[in-house]
């Protein structure tokens, strides 16, 4: 409960132009990192590196023990935590909170399934896989969710495009 | 060595992936900024490199770099490149780059367009998926145009992954383009059916948040998706048709019936299933409300939520909380339409209020807010008030706060029966330290002080007291947000100054010199209404004998005002100075006895009545007055273009002077006045000076409507010190037993008693909500709203909302003009309906012999010839702007040709047209004037949604190496257009003569602008460098359409044919002899089959439209020559038998010659 007296709520966030169901995907690590952002609406640049100090710092102060909602704004946030890597999602306030909760377990998994060694805790080993493969776990993001919509949530068809990709390059 | 380190650092610079540059950052931590911006400068170099794979490889880095905040718009243009790379795995790294940093400002997007077009018609399925995915993230309402119909034939693509994510994407097309839903609509239908479950799912995606909008256009679809529902197992996509249920089931309660049994299913099936849709279950049970079964469901939902929400109290594990939290949104949804069942369980949510969860105690604080009832608002606010003062952390604290007071404020103070107990929590409130809503507590105080007549009295005594105190609340500078309660509390106390015990104490407080240190706008308030204060002790002292009391205090506001008019702010130093010369005056007339109360006491008459924020916008237009006319008639374009030069020109007084402002005499001024005053008195909005406008106050509507009973105060009015609010607590509990009591007499003397309460009744319970009478006499003015005001339902309107262009109508069948843009129109030869060949068929027969008697008349004195070709095109003019959409432009082309004649250096010219059929841009030509040739179609191609103008355009060519295109613009449409700017994309070999120090982009403007209905005629110089090859140029003009003042765009194709750089050149006998003996010539022939027509028609034919003349003619054989604007020969020997042409040709440029019988066979082909 400490850091929350510091959030600047000023930061003007800019308009959802339109009701996209999922405004954003960020995984960061405990220091406040960020590994992987994807935006589903536009938001400038300068004003994302406030956004995401913003709504990671709130997610970080929050403990273990407590819900996984955190309404931020004009729009709520869905986090989970795996060991060091946060996952955070912003999502509008007619999402369904509870499937994206699992749609972010769901996507662990499928990093899991690629990288093996992920595994459902994260490890200091898979944070680095991830800022490795910044373009794989994009590409796996991607199947998943469109546009801000799950798209498909079947593991082995959202690794199926990745899996061909791996091949062409070996070849 | 040296050299070897050098050549090694080159190495490991272009080496350097995204591994090394992460593990670089993370191996620089002290001095990231320094280098990052070293690889960024690596970065700059790589991107220069013309190797694809070092390309890519530095747009990856990039995308990392943006990832970490890093501005890379610059790179935008080799992201570009990398996208259109043929290899996947760099094609790959370009689109996620341009998805991450391209948005829809990006100008480089313009240029993707057909990059993407052809990723999407990719053989392979990941090219076409990785397109689709990035368009989604930068898709704009341009490429959603040029792309919809490209996208909606990949829903029916082979590949289900294919399908899904085009149909996904056409959600963001609908979007950016509205006008595409009509037509994609049946196809996204089909997609419900699909056989693949990701299509599917994608399609019930779409749908549903398609239905938000206007749910009515998908009723139909119901029995799909019920089937979808029974038969789904996807938990995300069950969510999502429920969802769509929800908004359905409203506009059909038949639906509401069918459901409950799948439902019932599901809910069963869910509990396994990690409760995942169950919440949402709930929202939609409530929704079917004219079903009675499914209150067993909801009570049955209810409880388990319950459940959820009790067993999750001990045991604090992250998933329980979370089920605690999903718990309380329900109740918040439930609360909605069984307020009852919730308000039963009020002590489990003021429990959660406790909870070390913000989240969770926010959400219940949402619940508590549609919780209140006038019986339960004291004891809820008592709770939080005490959360207020237990709370940690300002934000859940301000939040609580703002949570107060909204509840209390709720539907115009519905639920407050005792204000007296409000106005002594509003002080309270202001205890609270480091908030930062002030101005919110000091504007309830103010509205409630206003609008409640019997309070004000209480409220007066209440902020004298803060007024007193306000040493408190500045005292600790960082609690300035709170300081804004003074505005409020100096405001009321001078305002309503009549109620004050001690006002002299009061204007003391006021004065301290301490107050100079509160913000400006607060000491201002101050002063004014210290001077208010002033006028009333006058006043009140007046009646007295003894007059020293009242110099005293005007001797008080002589010594202290002076501070105030040393203030930086103006508007405090203003106030001041004129208050402090105001009293200064003052005391000189009480020097000399002279009664001036009265008069002090009228500078501060009359009563603000609050105004209704929407009172404006309500306000009924008066008949007769149009506001959208023009007071003065416009002045006219013309004249403005006409004159203006003049005056830059001529050294004259401008003519229109301004004097029109002469002395109005005196008499005009009283009458201008007079009407004023008229016209004030009969503004709603002007706050009269005269005591007149309390009138107006009594009669507002409301008011009289609200009977009161009369009860006797039990209250104490006057609390010491600061009041505490819980006695108000007990003390309406007192009362109200009493009164129950007194109703229980009553009744047992049968007679009935009118009572009443404020605001709607619930009849409910044996002590219900109207048995519950408010404590006082209280009069909740209700704000003004002007005379006639217009009941406006369309105030909840937003239109901002994306989706308000998605309220179409889908039912109606699908219009002709409503296909979407195809790309194959932008090719001038593309096929033509047969309806229109036919059209252009019959146009032809007569015209070229028409056009050949003209030109053998003219054959003698011409020295010059014009062509022009007209090429039509229109649209469909879309009723309204709404269903518009662009639909298949369709062209005609018109030739026109024309000759000219040249006189003295001069040209007149003078048009003839010509009609000619479409397909073949040649031209017959047979006479011996020299100089000019050309010809050009020009296919205009119109995508535009708005009704514009139809563009014809003509073209001409002169000598040398310079080609004049004529272009003749009419506009067709019916609005003004201006601004157009003509461009043309340059190729290599023809380029558009732009004037120096233009770029090679810039377009030329228009001299002119088209009233509608006009043409006129602009022309343009080509450079062209090879002549050989006959090319098409492409060019837009843009415009921009008056009334709508939006840019529209016009895409059209110029053609120049080779027979257009031939030049009809007369030619003798011998010296084509001569030509053709000099060996210098190359040779080719054609053979023309099935040419049924006079020899002389088919000679007439060559030399009008591919610009020959004959040189001499014997039998069935002729010769022809022409010459090309470069000076090639070309000479021709023409022979027929029967049916059969044989064209002999000889040239010395091959290619040219190939070019010319390749047109002058089409033509004839055609024929």
């Amino acid at each position: 409960m400490v850091c929350t007296d510091n959030i600047d709520f000023t930061i003007p966030l800019q308009p959802a132009a339109d009701r996209r169901m999922i405004k954003f995907v960020l995984m960061v690590n405990r220091q406040g990192q960020t590994r992987l952002s994807r935006y589903y609406h536009s938001v400038e640049l300068s004003r994302r590196a406030a956004l995401e100090a913003d709504v990671v710092r709130y997610c970080l102060s929050r403990k273990k023990d407590q819900c996984s909602f955190v309404e931020y704004k004009d729009f709520k946030v869905v986090y989970r935590q795996y060991a060091a890597l946060y996952i955070v999602v912003g999502i509008t306030d007619s999402e369904n909170e509870l499937s994206i909760y699992e749609l972010v377990h769901n996507f662990v998994e499928v990093l899991d399934k690629y990288f093996s060694r992920v595994s459902v805790y994260f490890s200091l080993q898979s944070e680095l896989d991830i800022m490795f493969n910044l373009d794989r776990v994009h590409i796996i993001l991607d199947e998943m969710i469109q546009n801000g919509h799950i798209v498909e949530t079947n593991k082995s068809r959202i690794l199926a495009p990745l899996t061909a990709i791996d091949k062409m390059v070996e070849s | 060595m040296a050299l070897k380190i050098v050549k090694g650092s080159i190495d490991r610079m272009f080496d350097k992936n995204l591994q090394d540059l992460v593990r670089g950052i993370r191996n620089h931590k002290e001095d990231e900024a320094k280098y990052i911006s070293t690889c960024i400068d690596e970065i700059k170099q790589e991107l220069k490199q013309d190797n694809i794979a070092v390309k890519a490889n530095a747009v990856c880095k990039l995308t990392y770099l943006q990832m970490l905040g890093y501005d890379v718009s610059w790179a935008a243009f080799n992201i570009v490149e990398v996208m259109s790379s043929s290899k996947f795995t760099y094609k790959r790294i370009g689109y996620l780059a341009a998805s991450q940093c391209f948005h829809e400002n990006t100008d480089v997007i313009m240029l993707t367009t057909n990059q993407i077009r052809k990723d999407l018609s990719s053989p392979n399925q990941y090219d076409t998926g990785v397109a689709l995915t990035g368009l989604s993230c930068f898709v704009t309402p341009d490429l959603a145009r040029d792309l919809a119909n490209d996208i909606m034939t990949l829903m029916s693509h082979t590949k289900p992954y294919i399908r899904k994510k085009a149909v996904l994407i056409m959600y963001k097309v609908f979007l950016k383009y509205p006008e595409s839903l009509r037509p994609a609509f049946p196809r996204l239908k089909e997609k419900l059916e699909d056989p693949d479950p990701g299509v599917q799912s994608a399609a019930v995606n779409v749908i549903c948040e398609l239905a938000r909008r206007n749910p009515k256009n998908y009723l139909s679809l119901a029995p799909l998706f019920f089937k979808l529902m029974t038969s789904s197992t996807n938990n995300w996509v069950l969510i999502k048709i429920i969802k769509l249920f929800g908004a359905l089931t409203p506009l059909e309660p038949r639906l509401g019936k069918k459901l409950i049994e799948p439902l019932t299913n599901l809910i069963h099936r869910s509990f396994s299933s990690r409760v995942l849709i169950f919440i949402r279950f709930v929202f939609l049970n409530l929704l079917i409300k004219n079903c009675s079964h499914s209150d067993v469901i909801v009570s049955f939902c209810y409880i388990t939520v319950l459940i959820s929400l009790s067993s999750g109290m001990p045991n604090h594990s992250a998933s329980i909380q979370v089920m605690k939290y999903l718990g309380l949104l329900a109740m918040s949804k439930i609360l909605k339409t069984h307020p009852k069942s919730v308000q039963s369980h009020k002590d489990l949510i003021l429990q959660c209020l406790d909870d070390k969860d913000e989240s969770i105690r926010l959400r219940a604080l949402d619940l508590l807010y549609g919780m209140v009832s006038k019986k339960n608002l004291m004891e809820i606010v008592k709770k939080l008030m005490i959360h207020v003062d237990k709370a940690e952390g300002t934000t859940y604290r301000d939040e609580l706060l703002t949570k107060i007071i909204d509840i209390c404020s709720q539907s115009n103070y519905q639920y407050i029966t005792n204000f007296e107990w409000y106005i002594s929590i509003l002080v309270e409130l202001t205890r609270l330290e480091g908030t930062r809503h002030g101005h919110l507590i000091a504007s309830q105080m103010l509205d409630v002080a206003i609008r409640v007549k019997a309070i004000r009295a209480f409220a007066v005594a209440q902020m004298a007291t803060l007024l007193d105190n306000a040493h408190l609340l500045t005292g600790n500078m960082q609690r300035n947000g709170i300081c804004e309660v003074l505005y409020a509390a100096a405001w009321i106390c001078g305002e309503f100054s009549e109620h004050l015990e001690n006002p002299v104490q009061t204007l003391e407080a006021m004065l301290r010199p301490k107050v100079a240190t509160l913000p400006g706008h607060i000491q201002a308030v101050y002063v004014q209404n210290a001077a208010k204060l002033f006028a009333t002790i006058l006043k009140n002292q007046e009646g007295n004998t003894d007059s020293t009391a009242a110099q005293e205090t005007s001797q008080l506001m002589i010594d202290r005002l002076p501070l105030f008019v040393q203030s930086a702010n103006l508007e405090v130093q203003e106030r001041a100075s004129c208050i402090l010369q105001l009293v200064k005056y003052i005391q000189k007339l009480q020097q000399k006895d002279v009664e001036v109360a009265e008069e002090v006491s009228a500078l501060f008459a009359g009563e603000l009545n609050p105004v209704a924020p929407k009172a404006q916008k309500k306000v009924p237009v008066p008949e007769g007055l149009d506001l959208d006319a023009w007071i003065n008639e416009p002045p006219s374009e013309s004249e403005s273009e006409d004159e203006q030069p003049k005056a830059i020109f001529t050294k004259e007084e401008p003519k229109h002077s301004r004097p029109r402002h002469t002395e109005v005499d005196e008499k005009e001024l009283a009458r201008r006045r007079e009407a004023r005053k008229q016209e004030q008195a009969n503004n709603p909005f002007y706050i009269k000076a005269s005591p007149s406008s309390q009138k107006v106050y009594q009669e507002t509507p409301g008011v009289e409507h609200i009977p009161v009973v009369q009860i006797d105060l039990s209250v104490p009015l006057k609390v010491p010190g600061l009041p505490m609010s819980d006695q108000y607590v007990k003390l309406e509990e007192e009362r109200r037993q009493k009164e129950r009591a007194e109703k229980k007499k009553k009744e047992k003397k049968k007679r009935k008693e009118k009572r009443s309460g404020r605001g709607k009744k619930h009849d409910s319970g044996p002590e219900s909500e109207e048995d519950i009478t408010p404590a006082h006499v209280v009069d909740i003015v209700t704000e003004e709203m002007p005379e006639n005001a217009l009941p406006s339902d369309d105030d909840d309107k937003d239109p901002n909302d994306p989706h308000k262009a998605l309220d179409i109508d889908l039912d109606k069948p699908l219009a002709d003009s409503e296909k979407l843009p195809v790309r194959s129109h932008r090719a001038a030869g593309a096929p033509k309906s047969p309806a229109e060949d036919g059209e252009a068929e019959n146009a032809t027969p007569q015209e070229p012999k028409k056009k050949s008697s003209k030109e053998k008349r003219d054959k003698k004195k011409d020295k010059e010839r014009d062509r022009k070709v007209r090429l039509r095109c229109w649209k469909h003019s879309p009723p309204s702007g709404r269903k518009s959409d662009s639909r298949s432009a369709q062209s005609e082309g018109r030739t026109k040709s024309s000759k000219h004649k040249k006189k003295k250096q001069k040209k007149e010219k003078e048009e003839k047209e010509k009609k000619k059929k479409k397909k073949h841009h040649h031209h017959h030509h047979h006479s011996d004037g020299g100089g000019e040739e050309s010809v050009q179609n020009g296919t205009v191609e119109e995508e535009e949604p708005l009704p514009v103008s139809v563009c014809d355009i003509q073209g001409n060519l002169q000598d040398g190496s310079q080609v004049v295109v004529s272009v003749i613009f009419e506009n067709k449409s019916d609005s003004f257009l201006k601004s157009m700017e003509f461009n043309v994309l340059d190729s290599l070999n023809s380029k558009l003569q732009r004037p120096e120090g233009s770029g090679p982009h810039d377009g030329l403007t228009v001299p002119f602008q088209l009233p509608p209905g006009v043409s006129n005629e602009a022309r343009f110089v080509f450079t062209v460098q090879s002549i050989v090859m006959p090319q098409k140029l492409k060019g837009t003009l843009t415009f921009i359409v008056k009334d709508s003042s939006t840019h529209e765009k016009l895409d059209f194709k110029l053609h120049f044919t080779c027979t257009s750089y031939l030049i009809t050149t007369p030619c003798y006998s011998d010296a084509f002899a001569k030509l053709l003996e000099s060996g210098d010539l190359k040779s080719s022939s054609v053979r023309l089959e099935g040419v049924n027509m006079p020899f002389h028609h088919l000679l007439a034919r060559i030399c009008f439209h591919h610009h020959f003349s004959v040189v001499e003619r014997i039998d069935s054989c002729a010769s022809m020559y022409s010459r090309s604007i470069q000076g090639h020969h070309v000479c021709l020997l023409v022979k027929t038998s029967g049916q059969t042409v044989s064209i002999d040709a000889k040239c010395d440029e091959p290619t040219l010659l190939g070019n010319v019988l390749d047109e002058i066979k089409q033509t004839f082909s055609q024929c």
